[in-house]
């Protein structure tokens, strides 16, 4: 649930300095997790890093963050992911309600899923603080129903090239060593990472999907996940 | 005049920075083509010897090969560290399949500072390589080595050769990271015209020895290519190993600081390890087959010379072996076992051009034990599990490594014939034809093409795709998605209801639907005369028959 007193929704706020990434993808029903899995978790492994360890004197140590293959069952393709099995959960639990939401929402199958990479702001009481965006990455899916084998059969070949050509647009992006949050202080750490995690330490992030109807508009309720809150009250 | 810009310290670090990304590079790379998943933990606690804050094992043959390769020397303007990565059948013939280079441009950054944004820029190019190496096709053809052919590389220092790779190479470039020295630039060229394969349009080179790079499958490798385990080595009496990276005395371990934010600092400890360190010196002794052997390499030299390591085999020649008549359009360097320890005895026998002359070559000789040289290589039975903090135990336990097998995408199954008798599902036989069959395990890829065709043609049909053949082979089995017997939309689409219905009444045989009405009792007398006369005449052949049947 959002609990609007951590932040302001960053639909609200005015998207200053943040980048804004999409991809499209054309699946199966069957494909939809694996696909997602793999386009969310490519970004997270360039966006965290080891946990930090504060030491005296404003120094601070960096744990290590290890990595893992994962095949897919229904397309042909693998990527790798950190090895976080608390961030394998989180990514997991945001794809299959975006998945059973596309599933519900009927036939045409047209939703997007949106990974948004955010800053804290405090701000005074009473005053909420603000979430600012850096960085947002949409991925617009289209599901397709297929008729016969043959054609699945295809399918998990062609969505497999199509997701090699957007990890390596992923990876341009992140090459282009645009902005990135400065490094925190010990106080300022939770406003600009999730410490959340026991091994991995991503930037603070938010996923949220949209499911659009046949006729091209937004559901009228457009849900919002927070997956992770880091502002637990 | 750019070095007075940067200070001393500054210019240690930032080379160091540069040789030991250079090395994880290889690492990432020569794993990734392994053929195996790669797995390895996250750890909360810095250990102190993960460079970059990431998670990469060092296989001290690849780090040695590449060491060897830099000869102590960093990329720079004119000079790119290059991995080749090529294939080579089981019949001898081999394919360049991806050139990564690791280059330097003369285009530097002043402002940037080395010790902290240097250095997270590296790490974030390492995992961008880590995902980019995924991704093109050869990594689809590494998992499925093994029985047909098997996957090569080979380091080498110089100028970028892309001769190798065919008309039409595409190239990804995986990043960039700007220094006060130069631009250090990362990207692939790969192949893409694996149809040569089928058609032998590539030249045949004679058979090269080189390491095969399955370095961390389960011992025994059931039925792999026999020209591997030159690099299989135990923990040997003679106590040599190969240095791992922590053995040099080049650990470091990373502090950073926020305030003032640009600020870092270093310390740099030297690892506690036990081994001594290698004694490698720059002669070259190939006492093989008087090959001219050093022209036939490329530019970097290697380090060998197993008599001042105390190893006693009189005829050891040097562990990659040519065999004769080497091609020299191209230059091989053969990534030899190349052990600086101690070599694993070979027979000097120069091979000739069969997979007989392979497998004996790669016989081990008296007493050597094969098996995987890394420590933590005993573990590959252990899963991941929940990456709390990692051990920070014995130095071996810094980075381990963990490889799981499950059966997914890119398995290389034996080929299963399916045919739609054979299969265990209810009612197959009323299944139409042209449905599908799979392993009761939907997770499991479909085979791929029966192993009577060519080697080559069904693992490295167009486009390094996943290597299951299209058309044809649809005829010799077939898959179907496996769902509950009977459920909507399943091989009969009816539903269970109808289903039942239809089959609990069956249609009466048409033998039993005799018209009792039309004939009667006398007319079956009647006729019976006159069908005992018939049988009589043929009693011959009846007899004939019957006694056929004892």
């Amino acid at each position: 649930p959002c609990r609007t007193r951590c932040c302001v929704p960053s639909a609200l706020t005015p998207a200053m300095n943040c980048r804004a990434e999409v991809l499209e993808v054309s699946v199966e029903g069957r494909q939809v997790e694996e696909a997602m899995l793999a386009v969310l978790h490519t970004v997270l492994l360039h966006r965290s890093t080891g946990k930090f360890h504060y030491k005296k004197e404003g120094t601070y140590s960096i744990g290590t963050v290890g990595t893992q293959d994962v095949d897919c069952d229904f397309i042909d393709f693998a990527y790798v992911r950190v090895s976080s099995e608390e961030l394998d959960r989180a990514l997991r639990k945001a794809v299959g309600e975006f998945k059973d939401a596309l599933r519900n929402s009927g036939s045409d199958g047209m939703g997007q899923i949106s990974l948004e990479f955010y800053q804290k702001k405090k701000s005074r009481w009473p005053f909420s603080d603000e979430c600012i965006p850096w960085e947002l990455w949409t991925i617009k899916v289209n599901v397709v129903n297929l008729a016969n084998e043959q054609e699945r059969q295809i399918c998990r070949e062609k969505v497999g090239e199509k997701l090699c050509e957007k990890i390596i647009n992923i990876v341009e992006v992140m090459n282009r060593h645009e902005y990135l949050p400065k490094m925190p202080t010990q106080s300022e750490v939770d406003n600009v990472f999730d410490t959340s995690l026991k091994d991995v330490q991503p930037y603070l992030y938010k996923i949220s999907y949209q499911i659009t109807d046949s006729l091209g508009t937004s559901v009228t309720t457009t849900m919002r996940r927070l997956i992770k809150d880091t502002l637990a009250l | 005049a750019m070095d007075t810009d940067l200070s001393s310290q500054d210019r240690k670090d930032l080379d160091k920075f540069i040789k030991f990304f250079a090395l994880k590079t290889v690492q990432v790379i020569v794993q990734a083509r392994l053929g195996e998943k790669i797995c390895t933990r996250s750890s909360s606690s810095p250990t102190g010897s993960d460079w970059f804050n990431l998670a990469i094992k060092d296989i001290p043959e690849v780090t040695h090969e590449a060491k060897k390769a830099l000869a102590g020397q960093l990329p720079a303007v004119g000079r790119s560290m290059c991995v080749e990565i090529s294939l080579k059948t089981s019949e001898g013939d081999s394919m360049e399949l991806e050139i990564w280079c690791l280059e330097m441009n003369e285009k530097c950054d002043k402002e940037i500072k080395v010790s902290y944004t240097v250095y997270n820029r590296l790490s974030l190019l390492l995992k961008s390589l880590l995902a980019i190496t995924r991704v093109t096709p050869a990594y689809r053809l590494s998992r499925k080595q093994g029985h047909e052919y098997v996957i090569l590389y080979r380091i080498y220092f110089g100028e970028v050769q892309l001769s190798g790779l065919g008309e039409g190479f595409q190239t990804v470039r995986v990043g960039t990271v700007g220094t006060p020295v130069g631009t250090i630039t990362l990207s692939c060229a790969y192949r893409i015209n694996l149809a040569f394969m089928s058609t032998r349009q590539f030249e045949r080179t004679p058979p090269i020895m080189g390491i095969i790079i399955d370095h961390f499958v389960d011992r025994p490798y059931p039925s792999s290519s026999p020209m591997h385990p030159c690099n299989y080595r135990a923990g040997e009496d003679n106590g040599a190993v190969y240095p791992s990276v922590e053995d040099s005395q080049e650990v470091c371990t990373t502090s950073f600081s926020t305030s003032p934010p640009s600020q870092c600092v270093f310390t740099v400890t030297k690892a506690h390890f036990q081994a001594p360190p290698p004694v490698v010196t720059d002669t070259l002794k190939v006492p093989v087959m008087g090959l001219a052997f050093s022209h036939q390499l490329s530019s970097s030299r290697l380090s060998y010379q197993p008599a001042a390591l105390g190893v006693g085999s009189a005829d050891m020649g040097y562990p990659v072996l040519f065999a004769g008549g080497l091609n020299a359009a191209h230059p091989h360097q053969l990534i030899g076992p190349g052990k600086e320890g101690g070599v694993p005895p070979i027979p000097s026998q120069p091979a000739h051009g069969t997979q007989a002359d392979q497998e004996r070559m790669c016989t081990p000789l008296d007493g050597v034990h094969y098996s995987a040289a890394t420590p933590s290589s005993s573990e590959d039975t252990e899963t991941v599990s929940n990456s709390s903090e990692g051990k920070c135990g014995s130095p071996h336990d810094l980075l381990e490594t963990i490889f799981i097998r499950k059966v997914g995408a890119f398995v290389n199954k034996p080929i299963n014939q399916v045919t739609m008798a054979n299969l265990d599902i209810p009612f197959a036989m009323f299944a139409p034809k042209n449905v599908e069959l799979e392993d009761n395990d939907p997770m499991v890829n479909p085979p791929d093409s029966p192993e009577t065709e060519s080697p080559l043609q069904g693992s490295l049909h167009s486009e390094g795709s996943s290597g299951s053949s299209t058309g044809n082979t649809h005829d010799d089995f077939v898959m179907i998605d496996f769902k509950p017997a009977f459920s909507k939309d399943d091989i009969l689409p009816m539903d269970l209801g109808t289903f039942y219905r239809e089959f609990q009444n069956p249609p009466q045989l048409s033998s039993l639907s005799i018209d009792i009405g039309a004939q009667s009792m006398a007319e079956d007398l009647d006729s019976l005369p006159e069908k005992l006369a018939v049988h009589e005449k043929n009693v011959k052949e009846f007899d004939a028959f019957v006694e056929t049947l004892q």
